[in-house]
């Protein structure tokens, strides 16, 4: 049971990230289609800072560049989303897609590059990092603690604070629902999505590293993150944009992502004779399910989606 | 009225070509940068065999041969790109399309080797299990509101993991891919019909290739020539004018997707229904033949017959990833590239309002002289005519 707690903690966390990244993001006005690729970057990043660093770091060193490494390497990671949008109007679902491609092949052939380096016999793209990943790790009773629980856990405050509480985060919303009116009041709407996408860069990649990091200790970056990145956005549109209720819809697909690891340890669950696969697809299944109820009546930022031009009325 | 020649850069299809070609170049330009970063003595051998792909032999012979190979894996390409080129038109982003893919390999190998049915049947299961993948993202879009690309995305590993499963009941017991499709229920391949002939024997090169261009065609004159295109067109354009019209945006996004699934289904069939490739049941990445579909209907500016031409390009340049030199780099510098051209493609927008406002701006001035020459001599009328050549001259 402290199991399941715990992988469902450590993966509604890596949600809460990405999707309040996503949030970020469309309440300035651009759908952020690429949070999948900026999380597998961040998550090169982190893994980068983790493989470079020698083993015998204090913890909190280890886990201020780590967090600092993904952080930055997903803001310019975003930056190429923000760029392409912003300022050259490019259609938001295609350059997030390309990011999303451009981030898995990109991170294969670097860690593969490094790898062959090192060794030419290998050609794997896998990255171990056994030995720094401790650091992140309180053991409390058989319960895994992870550091990263407690930065979700500020993040989501601060975000609903800087969303709801300060003059940036209610410009910022004002981007999104009517990008227009905002400028006619002295709102840069450009800066304002640019800003929007860097800090959906930066909580995006802070959440591929919580993800890679979350009951492994090797990545292969051939595989992503395994569609993790729309699973968040899922969890975003569950949650209506605002940060408390994106907060429970994470808890929620967070108890299913944790089930597919840990259903063998449950003797009911292994008496059903459920196969592996099923556990892998349930929560795809039930973000359609619940999508499907819930889409009808999004509050979505009004803008989203929709390049903002000076010259229109 | 259109009595003038439209300048040649005007044209539509000439501004797409000029965006293609542009992304290309700087697609591989950037590649190669990367490849630079990695190790710089091989770089310029790697690009360029990135490029050459089966060029690399040298006997013309064997790069025949492999030319019929990069043939039989466009086929699946095209018809990826032709998924997302159909949805695209209606306003819909299929990335579905990988998705399709899967469960239509799942369904044609499924009936071939379980079933034992012939190769045509194969491809109508295959056809119809991916237009009911698509019409599940097209019910949620046009009743329950849900992004077609989440939803196509959670379809996608949804299928994947439901197709490793119903495939593992006909793989063999020793490796994890599916039966040979020639030992064990060679009636499922699809007939060859002297092609392979063409390509030094290369028996994978089948009827699939020609059926997969004809499709692109069949899709040219669907959009182009039926009141169904025109439709599907206009509900694209905008959805409430098109309501407005009385045409059904709902019944339509439901098709289109449906057909869209149709097509990535059919895709899927035309290749593994040719032995060239096995199903591996332990996969546990979602194939890229979708997502390539992806930057090959771009980069073919969004025709049917761009299409064709760019998935050649895509599939050439992903089967030269795999000769590069493995002890420097890794094959996936090709999907770089494909995934850099698919963000350039982004910016092609940008690019045709450039040349539009550029070529705009030059008539504006030529209109001006002229004006000004028929004010200064009033006798003397200059037609419009005489403007033609004067701005096509100073065009770079």
């Amino acid at each position: 049971m402290t199991l399941l707690l715990q992988y469902t903690l450590i993966f509604a966390s890596v949600l809460v990230l990405v999707a309040l990244g996503g949030c970020f993001s469309e309440h300035s006005g651009v759908i952020n289609l690429g949070l999948e690729g900026i999380m597998v970057m961040g998550a090169l990043g982190g893994a980068l800072a983790m493989k470079y660093m020698s083993a015998d770091t204090s913890s909190f060193i280890m886990i201020v560049v780590v967090i600092l490494a993904a952080i930055l390497v997903g803001m310019i990671y975003a930056s190429l989303l923000a760029v392409a949008c912003v300022n050259f109007k490019a259609d938001q679902t295609i350059v997030g897609t390309a990011l999303n491609m451009l981030a898995t092949a990109g991170a294969t052939v670097i860690v593969k590059a490094i790898n062959t380096a090192e060794n030419p016999d290998n050609v794997s793209s896998t990255m171990q990092y056994v030995g720094a990943k401790r650091a992140f790790l309180v053991n409390i009773d058989g319960f895994e603690f992870n550091w990263f629980m407690l930065v979700a856990v500020l993040a989501l405050l601060a975000a609903a604070v800087t969303l709801y509480k300060t003059r940036f985060g209610l410009r910022l919303m004002a981007c999104g629902e009517h990008p227009q009116a905002a400028d006619s009041v002295g709102i840069n709407v450009y800066k304002m999505r640019w800003a929007g996408v860097l800090i959906s860069g930066a909580l995006g990649g802070l959440g591929g590293i919580v993800y890679i990091t979350a009951g492994v200790s090797e990545w292969k970056f051939e595989n992503g993150v395994a569609g993790f990145g729309f699973l968040a956005l899922a969890v975003m549109i569950f949650g209506q944009w605002k940060p408390g209720r994106i907060a429970l819809a994470a808890l929620l697909f967070g108890l299913f992502r944790a089930l597919s690891n840990v259903y063998a340890g449950f003797g009911f669950l292994t008496a059903l004779n459920i196969p592996g696969s099923v556990y892998n697809m349930m929560p795809y299944i039930i973000s359609l399910v619940v999508l499907a109820f819930t889409s009808r009546k999004s509050r979505a930022p009004k803008s989203e989606g929709i390049p903002y031009d000076k010259g229109q009325r | 009225m259109k009595t003038q020649k439209e300048p040649f850069l005007k044209k539509k299809w000439v501004q797409s070509l000029i965006a293609s070609l542009f992304c290309v170049v700087l697609g591989l330009l950037i590649g190669y940068i990367v490849l630079l970063f990695i190790n710089p003595k091989g770089a310029w051998d790697a690009i360029g065999t990135v490029v050459k792909n089966f060029f690399t032999y040298p006997n013309p012979k064997v790069a025949l041969k492999y030319f019929g190979s990069t043939l039989v894996k466009t086929a699946p390409l095209l018809m990826c790109a032709l998924s997302i080129q159909f949805a695209y038109k209606v306003g819909l982003f299929n990335i579905g399309a990988a998705g399709q893919y899967v469960v239509g390999a799942g369904a044609c190998l499924y009936m071939a080797l379980a079933w034992d049915l012939p190769w045509w049947i194969c491809l109508l299961g295959a056809m119809a299990a991916g237009a009911v993948l698509g019409s599940i993202s097209g019910l949620l879009k046009s009743y329950c509101n849900v992004n077609e690309v989440i939803s196509g995305i959670m379809l996608n590993w949804i299928s994947l993991y439901t197709v490793n499963m119903i495939l593992s009941n006909v793989k063999e017991s020793a490796s994890p891919y599916t039966y040979q499709l020639a030992s064990f229920n060679p009636s499922a391949l699809i007939p060859s019909m002297g092609l392979g002939k063409l390509f030094s024997n290369n028996q994978y090169v089948t009827i699939a290739v020609p059926l997969a261009i004809l499709m692109a065609v069949v899709i040219k004159i669907i959009q182009d020539k039926t009141l169904f295109g025109y439709e599907l067109k206009a509900t694209g354009f905008s959805k409430s004018a098109a309501k407005y019209c009385g045409m059904k945006e709902n019944r339509n996004i439901i098709l289109t997707l449906a057909i869209a699934g149709a097509l990535a289904g059919m895709g899927a069939a035309l290749l593994f229904l040719t032995g060239y490739e096995q199903w591996q049941c332990t996969q546990s990445s979602v194939p890229a033949m979708g997502f390539n579909g992806i930057a090959a209907t771009f980069l073919g500016g969004l025709s049917p017959i761009g299409t064709v031409i760019a998935s050649y390009f895509i599939q050439h340049i992903t089967s030269g990833g795999a000769y590069v030199d493995k002890t420097m780099y890794s094959s996936q510098i090709s999907d770089l590239i494909s995934a850099l051209i698919i963000y350039l493609c982004g910016f092609v927008l940008f690019l045709k309002y450039f040349m539009n406002s550029r070529i705009a701006k030059r008539e504006e001035k030529a209109s001006a002289a002229a004006k000004a020459a028929e004010a200064a001599s009033e006798k003397e009328s200059i037609e419009p005519k005489d403007v033609d050549p004067n701005e096509k001259g100073g065009e770079e």
